[in-house]
């Protein structure tokens, strides 16, 4: 039974994956500047090069043959080779992704913990200045542009990761919060509370249960906003990951290396958002 | 006695400016490259960060003295340049080699051009080469002499060496293997490059001592400019090129033994109105944009003295046209830039029949005048600058629409639909040579660009930009191609295809640790006689 | 409590009527340089100093203001109103309309809409006026901003199809949009208030991003977005920091906002 439900689910994720490639392609392909070379105005190439540079990319122009044949590269493990950077995507691939992974999951795990932890006492505590005063230091972190966030870092010398968590937590910490006061209002957790049970065990025996779902889905979702915000952050704090490639590849309009990049980012946001679905059936199921 | 003492020590003090001791040579020169360097091929090298790793690493056979602007042999004692142009020989220096002990030779030089000069290679710097259809005949009749005949004169034929990094025929380490003071010693994608000294390189100095002083230099790949300035003040980093203005005045705040204005770079800031007959705007702005008495009126409506007081903090001057003053030989000095006239701007638009009403400017079909400006997103001081031309053409009742697109879009604009109507961009020059602009003033050139690829000039004036260019092109001798470009600045300054705004200086940030520096105007400006730096005492802790 | 609440209506109330009569505060036209002192400090003529033009940044600020107090909320609403109704439908449906609504909801996630963005632009003509450009911008803001909270709100209605009250609904004859409407959307509230407070700073900073591509607030016309990307030159809002009050400003905003939206009567 259940692996036929994981079977279904891989089956699913991987058809609107692949969809996904096609209409991250399908954008690239009808941007404006698709094709389009800087070299064009190096004033030292002759009119032949001009033309030859021109025409270098006439191969991608039909875009359904080029999913095809990179699909069918892909398949033999060529994930074609990128423009900007003259080499294979796979390379490129191999070399900064655990950069970005460390930095997105080490963002993440902090993103979650701050948050939570700010969250927590407006729940419990309901004193409306510690909510003011966390709700405010929050509203700070919005407010702020993720390019100065990753500024400010750069001058105080902060780790990437711990930048990507300042992006991350304020928004956890809205929901969190929110979700929290409404669950910690509900009738049972009243009833609980009246009848003096433990601060730590209304928590976990009767708030959480009733929150996962929608915690488990901002997990998930939680996710693709990291990846988000790694590509700015990256950009700026000049870290060598595939934030920075997605900024390259998007200004030279760099088909090969996006198309896998965007295969990659709805490959994972799928696969966090699957596993935060699965695991809160799962609880459901063990509830009932 | 006395006198010759302090004689001496005046003269070991002098000496010990410019040649280190012994034991002042070593440390690593840490400098940042703004881009990914998109190839380590010598030949296939097309922007600016693989052009300072050629810099560092590539052997030539005539460099440039960035300081003199004069020629200098290096790998070749000595050339000859004959048949107005068309051959060029040369006496290669003897007993050199490659950075991994491969001998160097004329068959290496032959190899590199041949294999430069391949039109399939779609090299910039081969194509800098090619004047004319037909081949090249490259000889190397003995080890020490190569001779290289093209198809036609190439003007300005030994300046362009000056570009080509010498590759090896026999090295097993192929591009790898090279001549200059540096040599590659590890690279990481998106992160820096470092270079270590080459131990076969074959300058000495005075004292004997085999040069470069340094050890290494680090390159770390860095875009971010902020970050790099912050990194200067840490002392992290010991060089910064083509500085900010903004940045510039920050930094001599706090810093002013290490911020050096160098005075107008080749560089110059410079917008044109579409004149493609074929491009999707209205017809009566082609009629305006097409009116050279319309072009001369918007330069005179625009302050270049305030864009450069205010945008470029005072670091920038007035431009005159397509060369700089800092371009010693070939800059028409007879030129003055367009000056601040919004009363004759509208005297000059009367004339065309133009109406002002004091609020609006209306052509002579009752049109208001507007249209937009393009420019590449991110570029700041771009942007003030398109703010600025802004208010200044509101003064003459034109309205102005400023429109920041990212680059390629900005090409696609420029080159491919023509849907724009003015444009603002640099031009960065590389080549002091006017054939170095040769593809820009060509009407048929595809870099012409207020009109491109015309079959046949569409305007007596360009018709006689061609000839001229051409013809300072066919000739070997200086000043009669001096004369010829001097008359094409002269119809650029009249016409205003391209309206010239302001020169930026050269600015440039030096590590008062570091030695021996000699910033100039021409690339690259602080390190271009990297292989004379050192660290002096006080600052050596800073590179070790 | 109540005290703070009113505080903040008062206060959002100012700057709203400040920024609407921008004209009778401000000091000079927001686009008039004054070429002789660009980045001057504050004095009794600018307020907040000028800017690297010479312009007012005190009247800047009012007038950047009016474009984005009155398009962010607008657009965080209509972000909002479509994550209540894709994730609230798909909820409370279930079955193959939430896989699908959620298939769609992912792509909308992980696309590069950049490039969506930038065609768009190369549609519009140059000079399409500031007024539609920016109502362009915050219109597409707004409908692609929904995916991330149509997720969390999507699994709280999952959770709700089943509880008793809607249950008793259903088996009292409540057609199936009312169930949804009155029932069933009003307990996703928490969510979506997140959704709200989050979408307009993030919005006000994305119109900034947006300038790049063409698209957003153009020149002359200041918006707080423009302003705050100021901050990115860190060095002189270290030298100056009066440049810090476009951030300022923001804050109290959004602060206000959270302050006086209905708080969940539970909490009380």
């Amino acid at each position: 039974m259940w692996h036929r439900i994981l079977l279904r689910h891989l089956l699913a994720l991987l058809l609107t994956a692949l969809l996904g490639g096609l209409l991250g392609a399908t954008l690239v392909r009808f941007a404006p500047g698709f094709g389009v070379d800087e070299r064009e105005l190096d004033t030292r190439l002759h009119e032949d090069s001009i033309q030859a540079l021109r025409h270098s990319r006439s191969n991608e122009r039909n875009l359904l043959r080029f999913y095809a044949d990179y699909l069918a590269g892909a398949v033999h493990g060529n994930l074609g080779v990128s423009h900007s950077f003259a080499r294979p995507v796979t390379d490129l691939f191999a070399e900064r992704l655990p950069v970005t992974l460390r930095t997105v999951a080490l963002g993440l795990a902090g993103g979650w913990v701050l948050g939570l932890l700010l969250a927590l006492p407006v729940a419990t505590l309901r004193g409306w200045s510690y909510e003011f005063f966390s709700s405010l230091a929050c509203g700070a972190f919005l407010c702020l542009p993720s390019a100065v966030v990753a500024i400010l870092f750069l001058y105080f010398g902060g780790p990437v990761a711990l930048a990507v968590c300042t992006v991350v937590f304020p928004r956890i910490f809205r929901y969190a919060r929110n979700l929290l006061l409404q669950t910690y209002a509900l009738p049972h957790v009243l009833t609980a509370r009246a009848k003096g049970l433990s601060g730590t065990r209304i928590l976990l025996w009767h708030i959480f249960p009733a929150a996962a779902p929608q915690l488990l889905a901002l997990a998930g979702v939680s996710v693709s906003m990291a990846l988000g915000a790694a590509i700015p952050i990256e950009v700026i704090c000049d870290s060598p990951g595939i934030g920075q490639l997605a900024w390259q590849a998007a200004l030279s309009r760099d088909l090969p290396l996006l198309v896998n990049m965007t295969l990659f980012v709805t490959l994972v946001t799928l696969a966090a958002n699957s596993a935060s679905d699965l695991t809160s059936k799962a609880l459901v199921k063990q509830a009932a | 006695m006395r006198r010759l003492t302090l004689a001496l020590i005046a003269a070991s003090i002098l000496l010990s400016g410019v040649l280190p001791a012994k034991s002042q040579s070593g440390g690593e020169l840490h400098f940042v490259l703004r881009a990914e360097p998109k190839t380590f091929d010598p030949m296939l090298v097309d922007e600016e960060a693989s052009e300072t790793i050629r810099f560092l690493t590539g052997g030539v056979l005539i460099r440039v003295n960035r300081k003199t602007q004069a020629l200098e042999p290096e790998l070749a004692a000595s050339w000859k340049v004959s048949q107005r142009g068309k051959k060029i020989s040369f006496h290669l220096r003897d007993g050199l080699s490659f950075s991994d002990g491969t001998p160097f030779s004329a068959e290496d030089v032959a190899f590199t051009m041949r294999k430069l000069l391949d039109p399939n290679l779609h090299s910039p710097t081969g194509d800098s080469f090619r004047s004319s259809e037909g081949s090249v005949r490259v000889a190397a009749p003995s080890a020490r002499d190569v001779i290289i005949e093209f198809p036609a004169p190439v003007a300005g034929l030994e300046r362009l060496f000056d570009q080509v990094a010498i590759v090896s025929s026999r090295s097993p380490k192929k591009e790898t293997a090279v001549l200059g003071p540096f040599t590659v010693a590890e690279y990481k994608s998106g992160a820096y490059v470092l270079l270590k000294r080459n131990p076969y390189y074959w300058k000495k100095d005075a004292h004997g001592q085999r040069l470069p002083y340094l050890d290494s230099i680090r390159l770390d790949i860095q875009q971010n400019r902020d970050l790099e300035l912050l990194r200067f003040k840490r002392g992290e980093i010991q060089l910064i090129n083509n500085l900010d203005a903004s940045y510039f005045e920050n930094l001599a705040k706090e810093e002013p033994a290490a911020v050096h204005d160098i005075g107008p770079s080749l560089d110059a800031e410079h917008m044109w109105f579409n004149q493609v007959p074929a491009a999707p705007i209205p017809d009566f702005k082609k009629k305006w944009f097409r009116s050279a008495n319309f072009r001369l009126a918007v330069s005179e409506a625009i302050s270049r003295e305030d864009l450069c007081r205010v945008v470029f903090s005072g670091h920038a001057r007035p431009a005159v046209g397509p060369v700089s003053p800092a371009n010693l030989f070939w800059f028409n000095r007879s030129l003055q830039p367009h000056p601040h006239a919004p009363q004759e701007a509208l005297r000059r638009l009367q004339q065309d029949g133009f109406r002002f009403d004091g609020h609006v400017l209306r052509d002579g079909e009752g049109h208001a005048v507007e249209f937009s400006i393009v420019t590449n997103a991110g570029n700041k001081s771009r942007e003030q600058m398109a703010a600025m031309i802004q208010q200044d053409l509101e003064q003459i009742g034109i309205r102005l629409n400023i429109v920041t697109l990212d680059f390629p879009s900005l090409i696609e604009r420029i080159s491919r639909t023509f849907d724009y109507e003015l444009c603002l961009l640099g031009f960065v020059n590389v080549d002091l040579d006017p054939n170095g602009q040769m593809n820009v003033w060509l009407s048929s050139s595809s870099n012409h660009q207020w009109n491109p690829e015309q079959k046949s000039p569409a305007t007596p004036w360009e018709a006689e930009i061609d000839r001229l260019m051409q013809a300072q092109a066919s000739t070997p001798d200086q000043n009669q191609r001096k004369r010829s470009f001097d008359q094409v600045q002269k119809i650029v300054w009249d016409q205003q295809p391209f309206i010239y705004l302001v020169n930026k200086n050269a600015l440039a940030a030096i590590s008062p640790a570091l030695a021996n520096t000699s910033p100039v105007v021409l690339r690259p400006q602080t390190f271009w006689n990297v292989e004379s730096l050192y660290y002096s005492n006080q600052g050596r802790g800073v590179g070790q | 409590m109540n005290t703070i609440r009113q505080i903040a209506a008062v206060l959002l109330g100012i700057i709203f009527l400040a920024t609407l009569f921008a004209g009778a505060f401000a000091p000079a036209p927001y686009a008039k340089q004054f070429r002789e002192s660009p980045n001057a400090s504050p004095s009794r003529m600018h307020l907040l100093g000028t800017d690297e033009l010479g312009r007012d940044l005190f009247s800047r600020l009012l007038y950047g203001s009016r474009v984005s107090l009155l398009l962010a909320p607008a657009a965080a609403l209509l972000a909002t109103s479509i994550a209540a109704l894709v994730g609230g439908l798909a909820g409370y449906a279930g079955g193959w309309l939430e896989r699908i609504a959620m298939a769609g909801t992912d792509l909308s996630m992980s696309l590069p809409w950049l490039f969506l963005l930038l065609t768009v632009r190369a549609v519009l003509p140059l000079n399409v006026p500031p007024a539609a450009s920016l109502l362009i911008t915050f219109a597409l803001l707004g409908l692609f901003g929904w995916a991330a909270s149509a997720r969390v709100i999507c699994a709280g209605a999952r959770s709700l199809r089943n509880s008793d009250f809607v249950l008793q609904a259903k088996a009292c004859g409540c057609p199936s949009l009312r169930v949804l409407a009155r029932h069933v959307l009003p307990n996703l509230r928490p969510a979506l208030f997140a959704q709200l407070l989050i979408s307009i700073p993030v919005f006000i900073l994305t119109e900034a991003n947006l300038g790049i591509l063409g698209l957003g607030v153009s020149e002359p016309l200041p918006s707080w977005g423009g302003l705050l990307r100021g901050l990115e030159n860190w060095g002189a809002v270290q030298a100056n920091p009066w440049r810090l009050a476009p951030l300022l400003l923001l804050l109290i905003v959004v602060s206000c906002f959270q302050l006086i939206l209905p708080r969940e009567d539970f909490a009380a």
